[in-house]
């Protein structure tokens, strides 16, 4: 007789959807942008705009092939725009952060079924074939000169307009810390700020440590993998050199803050236990150092999450919560 | 990680109406009384058409040992009887009673003699009393424990920790007189040593009141409980008072506890000071549909229609209607639904209010794993289930789910989380029957190959 809407309980619900919460990362991931355009000038603006224009189109268009809805709207192709970018030298050519996307968004999330059935991130899976299609450009890393940023920052977005760079080449700090080339490091100062050589979006720790207590604020992340993944590295560098000043440019250095922060807490690749995020943040901490004392590459916080997103089942399994007053079967 | 208190969630309390003293209305012109609103059997009707009825008299008796009797609320003659639909999907004798406005006392009205367990346990029965709260299971089976000794609290459970209720409020501030007697009874009776009053923060109001009454040695306690929903719910109340867990299978006694509603507690005292069994109930009319949300004093069998005439209908057309709350209230198809007697609310929401959220894919986010108050793992219960796996779901214990309802509300995806775990449930259970039959038929083949050794 009526048209009620008959539908099972809670009648209610809380606010937070899955762009709600795409968008709070995107506002933690703001600072990091303004940060890297003022530091390596509007060449950074315009990459992660390339990255995120094809990453969120490739996904429609996807969507439209394969006749899904399209599922743009959820907002999680922008964050793996943007994060790719931040994993990118300033320098990149565009087709090849293009490339980057579509693989990222194609490849690695939509042939999986899309957002949460993907094992791994999109974002570091895309990172890695970059780095191993094209490893010259995803090494050649421009250092920034140091302060006085303002005006250079000015004389940057001149130049980014022009086409001109005037930021030379050189090694990042891990490679100094490495030892494989000989250079001074950038004093503490410039490591916090950002005034260092490295991926677009992972120099400034200031401004990455500002966007991680904005998610944490908002319980969008919990501290359990940050903490454990930049204290293994911290404590077995430590162990390694058992030299704290070395223990804390290894921190600061790389991709370390940008991985723990926003990538080893992406929700889909990770395991949603507190006792499974703290042996995943273990994890990468040790393959991390690993690599990045032992290894070939100067970095490893991408393999490190990449490998530990493989494991991610298998600590989700190992680390679920004994329901209460279950009895065992 | 560490908390002593289980998990929930922080729903909006949206508590309108606790403020609003019970309002009594107009006998409604019919009243529909359904033989089951309790868990258990149907009661039977003892009743005809064309009887005469008064208020207070037996209609209906109960229908076996877990079942409760049924009395009519109303004056008038019994229209007719036949079968109706619930709103659980299943048919369900009901006695249609037309009024005559007389509200006549039937004359048999008269205290019942208690003086001692067994007589309490019998007065109990007879008083037609099941748990308001919502579950609806027979007081007096709740009561009848084998072994006193067993029981180490009682908790008087005045959480009320859905959104929009309050008539356990007002309970707690009008009736606290009756709450009292009851507790004296419990202890005279059952001789429980311990009682806790357990209330959710956000009314301190009733912590208060029932704070002055109490005195150093007499065995009470009013414990302000966070309001942290479900902090109402049966195991949760226990856990969060006095930190027992209740074994899967078992029942609260067997953690040593008895919980009961402080409304059922008020409506057994009634009857065992004045006769009156439960007849009628206080229900909470409120929800964005409705105009002058209030507290409103009904006869069971009370068509929820008119218990929204009687708050000034509607302001907007209503688009969801619900008995008891927005957490695990159960969605109405139309307004003939009668008042139960374990309804406690009943809620019209408007068209804004009622739109399905849009199901998106789970994004493994771990929302649901840690606001579950029983550590369940959700979303790991729904790929079991999608995969039709009832042996995950065995091991996942989807059997120990109250439907709460917290994943689904906090649930980013809108994953229909609850109703999945109703059918895993209902799967699981398929599933273990059909093991437990397959092993006695090859439990039966073996005896018989035995046999022709």
């Amino acid at each position: 007789m009526s048209n009620f809407t008959v539908a099972v309980s809670p009648h209610i619900k809380d606010k937070e959807n899955t762009a709600s919460i795409m968008r709070d990362v995107l506002i933690a991931l703001c600072p990091a942008l303004i940060a890297s355009t003022i530091i390596f000038g509007a060449r950074a603006l315009l990459v992660t705009a390339i990255c995120v224009a094809f990453a969120v189109g490739g996904e429609w268009v996807f969507d439209k092939i394969v006749k899904k809805p399209s599922t743009i709207g959820d907002l999680s192709a922008v964050v793996t725009g943007v994060l790719l970018a931040y994993n990118l030298p300033v320098g990149i050519p565009l087709w090849q952060a293009a490339f980057g996307s579509l693989v990222a968004i194609i490849v690695v999330k939509q042939l999986f079924g899309g957002l949460g059935q993907n094992f791994a991130n999109p974002a570091i899976t895309a990172r890695v074939v970059m780095l191993l299609a094209f490893s010259s450009t995803m090494t050649a890393w421009v250092i920034p000169s140091t302060p006085g940023f303002l005006y250079e920052a000015a004389a940057r977005f001149s130049n980014a307009v022009s086409g001109a760079s005037d930021a030379v080449s050189s090694a990042t700090p891990l490679v100094i810390l490495k030892g494989e080339v000989s250079g001074t490091l950038p004093p503490i100062l410039n490591m916090l700020l950002g005034f260092r050589g490295g991926c677009l979006g992972e120099t400034s720790a200031i401004a990455l440590i500002l966007g991680g207590a904005y998610l944490l604020f908002r319980r969008v992340i919990s501290w359990h993998t940050p903490v454990a993944f930049i204290g293994t590295v911290f404590l077995f560098t430590l162990l390694v050199k058992g030299d704290v000043n070395y223990s804390v440019y290894q921190v600061l250095s790389g991709g370390l803050l940008l991985g723990a922060l926003f990538m080893a807490t992406d929700y889909s690749t990770t395991p949603s236990t507190d006792w499974g995020r703290i042996i995943f943040g273990v994890g990468c901490g040790l393959i991390t150092v690993l690599i990045r004392v032992w290894g070939n590459y100067p970095e490893g916080v991408s393999f490190s999450i990449l490998l530990m997103n493989i494991l991610t089942p298998y600590i989700s399994k190992a680390t679920r919560k004994k329901p209460l007053g279950g009895v065992k079967a | 990680m560490f908390s002593k208190t289980l998990h929930g969630v922080r729903v909006p309390h949206r508590k309108n109406t606790a403020g609003a003293a019970p309002e009594r209305m107009p006998v409604p012109a019919i009243v529909t009384i359904p033989m089951s609103m309790h868990i258990g059997a149907p009661a039977k009707p003892v009743v005809n058409a064309g009887d005469e009825v008064s208020v207070g008299q037996l209609i209906a008796e109960a229908g076996g040992f877990v079942s409760s009797p049924i009395y009519s609320g109303v004056s008038g003659k019994v229209k007719k009887l036949d079968n109706m639909l619930m709103s659980g999907g299943q048919f369900v004798p009901a006695v249609t009673i037309e009024t005559d406005g007389k509200q006549t006392l039937f004359e048999g009205i008269a205290a019942p003699r208690v003086t001692n367990l067994e007589e309490f346990i019998d007065a109990v029965r007879k008083s037609g009393v099941v748990g308001l709260g919502g579950a609806g299971f027979p007081t007096a089976v709740k009561l009848s424990v084998k072994d006193l000794s067993k029981i180490e609290a009682v908790i008087i459970n005045g959480a009320e920790c859905e959104p929009y209720i309050t008539s356990d409020t007002r309970t707690m501030l009008d009736d606290a007189d009756l709450v009292w007697e009851g507790i004296e009874l419990l202890k005279e009776y059952l001789q429980v040593k311990r009682i806790i009053i357990g209330i959710e923060d956000n009314k301190p109001q009733c912590v208060s009141a029932f704070r002055k009454r109490c005195k150093a040695g007499d065995g009470v306690e009013v414990r302000a409980l966070p309001a942290l929903y479900p902090q109402g719910g049966e195991k949760v109340l226990i856990y969060n008072t006095i930190g027992r867990v209740v074994p899967e299978g078992k029942l609260p006694i067997d953690a040593g506890a008895i919980v009961i509603n402080c409304t059922t507690l008020a409506a057994v005292a009634k009857y065992i000071k004045t006769g009156m069994p439960l007849v009628e109930k206080c229900v909470t009319v409120d929800g964005s549909a409705v105009k002058n949300p209030k507290n409103v004093i009904a006869p069971i069998g009370t068509p929820v229609k008119e218990l929204f005439e009687f708050c000034g209908g509607f302001k907007t057309e209503p688009k969801k209607v619900l008995y008891g709350g927005p957490m695990m209230g159960l969605a109405v198809p139309d307004l003939d639904a009668p008042v139960l007697k374990n309804t406690n609310a009943v809620l019209a929401f408007d068209e804004k209010d009622a739109v399905l959220p849009t199901e998106t894919n789970c994004i493994k986010c771990g929302r649901c794993v840690a606001h579950c108050p029983f550590n369940l793992a959700p979303a790991d219960i729904e790929t079991a289930f999608r995969l039709k796996k009832p042996e995950d779901l065995e091991a996942l214990k989807v059997n120990l789910c109250m439907e709460c309802g917290c994943c689904a509300y906090v649930c980013p995806a809108n994953r229909p989380l609850v109703q999945v775990n109703k059918l895993a449930k209902v799967m699981l259970r398929d599933y273990q029957s059909a093991q437990k039959a397959a092993a006695e038929m090859l439990k039966a083949k073996k005896a018989k190959e035995e046999e022709n050794k």
